[in-house]
């Protein structure tokens, strides 16, 4: 039974126009990982404190733990499904991979956008940049020593590739 | 020949990682799913006296209101770890009406939306009968007790004569040490989805150990075992609070059944502080005797830790101290107290990691009476055998770690004197421990599948919680095999696979490869019996031992590989659509010649503003001597990942309790802090890595990286404090008011 006071609601989601239907109220995380079947958001502590549900929301990075759905309306939003293009890895994404960024891996979609904002923004960032950029994301695993390597790397390669 | 192995190889798991595609258990897509919402006790110690649920069973959406007074019959499972069937706790969820803790679970709500669970789970009102609960640790201690054992290991012991050599001793140490009740928090909360099929039930699980969890599960439900299956390919971390089966994977499975349909259940943040343990707070007393040039005569060590009014389970913070450093004359004693919070667990490194925060310390403490460097103190204390069980080291290289981590650390431009070190305004400190972590081996089963295009799956009900291991098994494979590692798939984290150990005490190297390496070499052994039976080829009328399957290749013993067939083609041309081989391995008769541990050391520095009191640690170096180094980037990271825990230890992790109610204070990630990036500066992180000879008898030597890597960092910074400022923190966490 679909919940009687859920509205439709029309937005761009990883570059498709779509619709879908949720309660106003309810948290833009759960749309997008149950209507929109986009599990690559995580949920850490649905609070605002951990950045795990970190989007792109019309071109800015937020928790949509703690967004309200009415907030998609022809909204622009980007999920960690749409940062590479088909099989084709993002630079940050291949860097993390190959800098060890990842561990257990839940942190990393949010961390892989925030990084992405940042280097869209800022494309030679500091490390101070870079820490602040991130300092919405929590990581219990890496000791984030390789995930600022991670965020380094994917800015020298697109330097290089822009070169 | 060995190629992967030693290798540093991106994480095979890397890729569907970065692009969000790694199917953690609350992301399985479930047609029809219904979501329930756990509802937790608001007393720590009584009796619940009613639940009022009619509004809840009438708000929109819901399907079902579960609880002690309407659940099925569950049963205690046999809570043997060795047989895995290891519950968190004993105690099965709903059994009775009784609160033994605050969070404990009273009852959970079923609705067709999370939101829909949510709203009811406010209506449902629960009357209680309150006791006064027991929080403290220190309002317990008349009824303190000595447990017995700790998987296996006694927890009082004794050599010598500890009073007499103390009350003898040219210098003596004596202080107490404490640490804090911690969580795990790991960042994936844990989550379950039950899918009941006919009276077969598949569960979505987050555990690290799915052969533990089946037949735990099994036997709660009372149903057999091979009629459960447990599904857990991805992790988001657990240190230890996924080990054993908590009462969430129960919940999701009666609720399933009784709604008739799938059910996912994610615990929230505030879940995860009382529904699937921590570390206990402990308290521990320390002496220690020596003589003038530093060597030890006496170690007493005195624990007492909490457990919970449900189960047993003891921190055994002192069992290190009897063979860590050689000493003649030493007591272990531990004493347990009953109180009314949530069961204790094992967190990374259990025992170990808080036992070692009291030992270190201590013996900074005895450095500075003698006058000694403590790295000197250590080496003039060093074990060349354990002295406990009284068995040679099977490989020990605790000395090279010292020189390695000092050297470049550049230890020895160190001043001796605490509050002698600056920059600027700033007050710099250096500080060093041991770090350890028995080398723990268990059986282990593998299977290795060579497919017709050439490519190999590598198989085990092992679990990767972010440690390598879908990385580590394919390099073992590749080697064995001869195929690159870019055609080897892991599949690991279904209970349906072969079995595996629990992905807890840092086993899982020392276990499953060997088991691999097996299971690799009799898929190449069938491979060339099967050559062996191909007419018109290469290897007619050749028995197979006279066959060489290696590198890709099956040819004739002498010949040249090309001369041969590709494995592929042996398999295409006998019309085979794969090969399986099967590996199954476990320690042997080496376990009763030998003492397996793995040894270490940090060296910190930190620089403490002496205007606001906080510590900021600048810089560590850590070395570990844990066997062969089987991938230098994820076993690195695995250092990373233990010392920054080490670090949150240290300067802020702390679970606080409401005394008067028993409930948490802190049960969320602004309230209990974990260190963020801010708190990360330079850390290197060094291996000896020689192999272990008798660890397995396939001379891979690998011992496991996974805890060691947290021991030692704690007691390292709060030697480092005092050697800042001259000031001896010895109850963590080193927060700005323990130092102003
Ligand atoms: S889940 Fe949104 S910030 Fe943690
Ligand atoms: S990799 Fe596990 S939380 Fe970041």
């Amino acid at each position: 039974m679909p919940d009687r006071r859920s509205v439709r609601l029309t937005c761009t989601l990883n570059g498709r126009r779509l619709s879908l239907d949720a309660h106003p109220m309810a948290r833009l995380l759960d749309v997008l990982r149950q209507q929109a079947g986009l599990t690559g958001t995580k949920e850490g502590c649905g609070e605002g404190e951990c950045g795990a549900c970190s989007v792109l929301l019309n071109g800015r990075l937020a928790n949509s733990c703690l967004t309200p759905f009415a907030h998609a309306d022809r909204a622009t939003i980007v999920t960690i499904e749409g940062i590479a293009s088909g099989d084709d890895l993002h630079a940050v994404q291949e860097a993390f991979l190959e800098c060890g960024g990842a561990q257990c891996g839940i942190c990393t979609p949010g961390i892989v956008l925030a990084a992405v904002d940042l280097l869209e923004r800022t494309p030679h960032p500091t490390e101070h940049d870079v820490r602040a950029a991130l300092a919405g994301n929590l990581c219990r695993c890496t000791g984030y020593m390789r995930i600022f390597d991670s965020v380094l790397e994917a800015c020298r390669r697109l330097s290089a590739s822009r070169a | 020949m060995s190629t992967a192995v030693g290798g540093s190889i991106s994480r095979k798991d890397g890729w569907v990682k970065v692009t969000g595609r790694a199917p953690y258990a609350a992301d399985h897509p479930i047609a029809g799913v219904a979501h329930a919402v756990a509802i937790q006790s608001t007393i720590a110690n009584g009796r619940i006296t009613a639940i009022a649920t009619s509004l809840a069973e009438n708000a929109p959406g819901v399907l079902a209101v579960i609880h002690h007074g309407n659940a099925p019959k569950l049963y205690r499972p046999e809570n043997d770890f060795m047989s895995a069937t290891k519950p968190g706790e004993a105690r099965v969820v709903f059994e009775d009406d009784r609160v033994h803790y605050s969070g404990q679970y009273v009852a959970i709500i079923v609705a067709e939306t999370l939101e829909q669970a949510r709203y009811a789970a406010e209506l449902v009102k629960i009357s209680y009968a309150v006791e006064d609960p027991l929080i403290e640790t220190d309002a317990a201690l008349d009824s303190a007790y000595l447990p017995d054992e700790f998987f296996g290991e006694k927890l009082t012991t004794k050599r010598g004569d500890p009073d007499g050599a103390l009350s003898g001793a040219a210098v003596t140490h004596e202080a107490s040490y404490t640490t804090p009740i911690e969580h795990h928090n790991p960042m994936e909360p844990s989550a379950s989805i039950a899918v009941w099929n006919g009276d077969e039930l598949t569960l979505y699980e987050t555990t690290q150990w799915v052969a533990g969890a089946r037949k735990t599960v099994a036997q709660t439900l009372g149903i057999a075992e091979e009629k459960i299956h447990i599904v857990s390919p991805f992790i988001g971390g657990g240190f230890g609070c996924k080990g054993f089966v908590w009462p969430h994977s129960v919940l999701s499975a009666i609720a399933a059944k009784k709604v008739n349909r799938p059910v996912k259940l994610n615990l929230t943040r505030k879940h995860m502080f009382s529904a699937c343990g921590h570390r206990s707070e402990t308290k521990q007393h320390v002496r220690l005797g020596a003589e003038r040039n530093g060597r030890l005569v006496a170690i007493d060590h005195d624990t007492v830790v909490q457990t919970s009014t449900v189960e047993e389970f003891v921190e055994a913070c002192g069992n290190t101290s009897r063979f860590l450093y050689s000493c003649p004359n030493v007591r272990v004693r531990h004493r347990a107290v009953r109180v009314n919070v949530a069961t204790p667990t094992p967190m990374r490194a259990p025992g170990e990691n808080p036992g070692l925060f009291a030992l270190e310390s201590a013996l900074d403490e005895l450095a500075y009476k003698l006058n000694m460097d403590p790295v000197e103190l250590r080496i003039v204390n060093h074990a060349d055998v354990n002295e406990h069980t009284r068995k040679p080291w099977s490989s020990k290289y605790l000395k090279e770690c010292y020189r390695m981590a000092a050297e470049h650390f550049e230890w020895a431009r160190r001043a001796l004197q605490p509050e002698s070190m600056r920059d600027g305004n700033v007050l710099v400190g250096w500080g060093m421990a041991t770090a350890t972590y028995p080398g723990i081996r268990s059986p282990g089963a593998a299977k290795v599948r060579l497919l017709q295009d050439g490519s190999v799956d590598v198989i085990s009900a092992t679990q990767d919680m972010g440690g390598g291991t879908y990385t580590t098994m394919a390099q073992i494979a590749a080697d064995v095999m001869g195929v690159a590692i870019e055609r080897i798939r892991t599949v690991l984290g279904d209970s349906l696979l072969p079995p595996a150990p629990v992905s807890g005490g840092s086993m899982t190297t020392a276990s499953i490869l060997p088991a691999i390496r097996k299971a690799a070499q009799d898929a190449l052994s069938k491979l060339r019996q099967l050559a062996a039976t191909m007419p018109a080829s290469p290897f007619t009328n050749r028995p197979h031992d006279d066959i060489v399957a290696e590198g890709g290749r099956v040819f004739p013993k002498g010949a040249d590989p090309s001369s041969g067939l590709a494995y592929e083609d042996v398999l295409k041309r006998t019309n085979q659509s794969e090969i399986e081989g099967e590996g199954y391995t476990g320690p042997g008769p080496e376990r009763d010649k030998f003492a397996f541990q793995s040894f270490g050391a940090h060296f910190v520095e930190v620089k403490v503003d002496p205007e606001i009191a906080t510590v900021q640690v600048s810089r560590v170096v850590s070395a570990f001597d844990v066997g062969r180094i089987v991938n230098p980037k994820t076993a690195r990271s695995q250092g990373y990942s233990g010392v920054i825990m080490g670090i949150g230890m240290a300067l802020m992790e702390h679970t606080v309790y409401d005394s008067r109610d028993g409930s948490i204070v802190t049960s969320n990630l602004a309230d209990y802090a974990i260190p963020v990036n801010a708190d990360a500066h330079s850390i290197d992180i060094l291996f000896v890595d020689k192999p272990d000879p008798f660890i397995d008898s396939d001379g891979l030597g690998a011992r496991g990286v996974g805890e060691i890597t947290v021991t030692g960092v704690a007691p390292a910074i709060a030697n480092a404090v005092y050697h800042a400022t001259g000031r001896r923190i010895r109850d963590l966490p080193i927060t700005p008011d323990k130092l102003l």
